[in-house]
């Protein structure tokens, strides 16, 4: 130990720093905090990378697969059902050997075409996909017949998909997984942060030097929304590659900044369990049981329709919901920024509520 | 004529809900003085220290630092004061430069001060290392260069030289005296009673929540007027001989050496050298340890 200090004073003219020195220098102490730990940075990228892989995978070919129908022979009923694309074709080389797939189960009905007789073979054991290709063919028929009347149809169908062509379950998983790996980052990142701070006497520190709380809080506000910004990044170049094959609709940028609004709601729901929570096990127990649940009910995982409606109904209290609606709609639905008023509205209004409840309770020490 | 006053701290008190930490404590610290607060665990250093600090709200009581009130949160003194607190405040992964340059650039320092830290407590070569791989008394020395770094001018140490090897407390109090030596005014806490005595300009001793004496180390010692301990080896002089020897007033034998206590000791000891019995000779003066004795009836255990 030397003493060789220059007695200078370098502090800025007014005595304390900037803010934005204090706030650049906190929030990059912050950056490399996340960067250094493994576990943290093992549950914000390749954790959840693994369930978009995984599901991505168990659920890859399901929305591609329409119903198989195997055709003997070729005709204009045919050639019109093909063109429906409404049924999968399997050209199959005579009668017989369709007959004995469809009785195997192999596929649940059969068509052949001999001039202008069509004929439709099909499984009754199998009765939901043997009417459902039953009605396919028989609505070909009959526009097949009115076509060659040469008159023009009295009444029309316009029916259509609700979803881009099939939603397949990428384009749902695909923003569902991003938006929990969203809310693990940042709910277990303002939480711990809250708590280490507190136990490790950093809190007190930082009441002791000229910074105000709002550079505080706003340094690991930004280092939560740069997180996000960077999930968003590798999940969707992920999702994008061909093995999981997501297709982005029009506007699919407006995605960030509500991706964004999403992350300062679940900013907020970190620092009020870390207010109230003493250790790091308890934040992360208690940031677990909010998350895992939240996304489970927002349709993270699966479609939304998919759980009953009361439960839907009840979803609509977390954030994370919200954020899973917008995105969808605007990354894979093809929908515009007016699809996002409501879910802004909603998460800009959990967000302030939530926050001044954890400014509330918040506490410099134990 | 006294310096201005830096800190005063008069009739604090704070109770954690039984137990009275803090039970009407009033000190002044002067500028430019090394002040340090000595007793044993719970007296209520650290709560003081924290009250003075502005960290906490005493139940009663007032503070002035720099003639303002650190409570509440008083932002225009924070850059006066550094503050190193007992239990080590660190950013969590960063080494021991990025946490004084994080610390630094909240009161907007450049981060060449940093280095000048680094080597000011001899943790150059540990510059890269993360905080968590530093011993605890590397550690500890970093924590007082990040109370340190932004050139305040008074200085507070909860314990700055706890959990350090002698030479490294050695090493830290040539950075303390450095350190007035600039002017800065110094308020530490210890339980070692010998470095108060070598460091302080003036010493409070407290003991469960009160201040029981408080003057310079010298005075303190001087005031007891306590007995000098010339010890000598066992069997050097037998016990009746060393009663009778001038200005002896107790001899004490442990049965490895016998203990005269004299408030006389120079008659005392010349007529020991008459006798030839000097060899293995030790002499002990009262220390601020016999002052905590006298004043507590308690043997001073830091
Ligand atoms: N946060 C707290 N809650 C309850 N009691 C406390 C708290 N902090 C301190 N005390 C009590 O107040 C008393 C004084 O504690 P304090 O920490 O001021 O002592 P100290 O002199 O600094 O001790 P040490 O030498 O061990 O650091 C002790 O009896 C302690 O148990
Ligand atoms: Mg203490």
């Amino acid at each position: 130990m030397t003493v060789t200090e220059t007695p200078k004073r370098e502090r800025a003219a007014s005595g304390t720093a900037s803010s934005s020195s204090s706030f650049r220098a906190l929030a990059t102490a912050m950056f490399k905090g996340f960067v250094r730990d493994k576990a943290t940075l093992f549950f914000t990228l390749p954790f959840p990378l693994m369930f978009l892989v995984i599901f991505g995978l168990i659920f890859g070919d399901q929305g591609a697969s329409r119903i198989e129908v195997g055709v003997v022979g070729d005709g204009p009923v045919i050639a019109a059902l093909e063109r429906s694309e409404a049924v999968e074709l399997k050209p199959i080389e005579n009668a017989a050997t369709a007959e004995e797939q469809v009785r195997a189960g192999d596929i649940p009905a059969y068509v052949t075409q001999d001039g202008g007789n069509v004929t439709l073979r099909f499984a009754a054991s199998d009765r939901t996909r043997a009417s459902t290709v039953q009605g396919i063919v028989s609505g070909v028929v009959n526009q097949a017949n009115i076509a060659a009347t040469g008159q023009a149809p009295r009444f029309t169908l316009d029916a259509g998909q609700v979803e881009d062509e099939s939603l397949q379950p990428i384009q749902y998983l695909a923003p569902g997984i991003l938006s929990w790996a969203v809310s693990i980052a940042a709910v277990f990142g303002s939480a711990l942060t809250v708590v280490n701070w507190r136990k490790k006497q950093v809190l007190r520190r930082l009441r002791l030097a000229p910074v105000r709380p709002v550079t505080v809080l706003g340094s690991r506000v930004v280092v939560s929304l740069g997180v996000a910004l960077l999930q968003f990044v590798v999940f969707v170049a992920v999702a994008l590659l061909p093995a999981f094959g997501l297709r982005l609709s029009g506007q699919w940028w407006l995605a960030i900044p509500l991706l964004l609004l999403g992350t300062l709601a679940f900013f907020s729901i970190g620092m009020l369990v870390g207010a109230f929570c003493k250790t790091e096990e308890a934040a992360s127990g208690a940031a677990n049981l909010i998350t895992l649940p939240m996304a489970f009910l927002s349709g993270a995982f699966f479609p939304i329709d998919a759980i009953p409606a009361w439960l839907q109904t009840v979803s609509n209290i977390f954030p994370m919901r919200h954020l899973n609606d917008g995105m969808l709609d605007v990354m894979v639905r093809g929908q515009g920024a007016e699809a996002l008023a409501l879910p802004v509205l909603v998460l800009v209004g959990f967000t302030v509520v939530v926050g001044l409840l954890a400014a509330k309770v918040f506490r410099w020490e134990d | 004529m006294s310096p201005p006053s830096a800190l005063a701290v008069s009739d604090i008190r704070m109770s954690y809900g039984d137990v009275r930490a803090v039970d009407g404590v009033s000190f002044e610290v002067f500028q430019g003085e090394f002040f340090g607060i000595l007793g044993p665990n719970g007296a209520g250093k650290t709560t003081a220290l924290e009250i003075a600090e502005g960290l906490r709200k005493p139940d009663a009581g007032s503070v002035s630092l720099f003639g303002e009130s650190p409570w509440p949160r008083n932002i225009s003194l924070l850059p006066r004061m550094g503050v190193q607190l007992q239990a080590s405040a660190f950013f969590e992964k960063l080494t021991a430069r990025e946490q004084l340059e994080t610390f630094g650039a909240l009161y907007g320092v450049t981060s060449a001060r940093a280095g000048e830290m680094l080597e000011l407590v001899g943790l150059t070569d540990k510059a890269g290392t993360p905080e968590a791989k530093l011993s605890g008394g590397q550690r500890q020395r970093l924590s007082i260069a990040c109370a340190l770094v932004h050139d305040p001018d008074i200085v507070f140490l909860d314990e700055p030289t706890a959990a350090l090897d002698p030479q490294a407390r050695r090493n830290l109090w040539d950075v303390l005296r450095e350190i007035q030596a600039r002017g800065k005014t110094i308020v530490y806490t210890t339980h070692y009673l010998d470095e108060a005595e070598i460091l302080c300009d003036r010493v409070a001793i407290m003991d469960e929540g009160r201040i029981l004496a408080m003057d310079t180390p010298a005075r303190l010692v001087r005031d007891l007027d306590a007995a000098t301990h010339v010890i000598l080896e066992n069997g050097a002089l037998p016990h009746e001989q060393a009663r009778a020897l001038p200005g002896a007033e107790d001899v004490v034998d442990n049965g490895v050496s016998l203990t005269i206590s004299t408030h006389t000791p120079a008659p005392l000891l010349s007529a020991l050298a008459e006798r030839g019995t000097l060899d293995g000779l030790q002499v002990r003066t009262a220390t601020l340890e016999d002052v905590f004795l006298e004043l507590t009836g308690r043997e001073y255990r830091a």
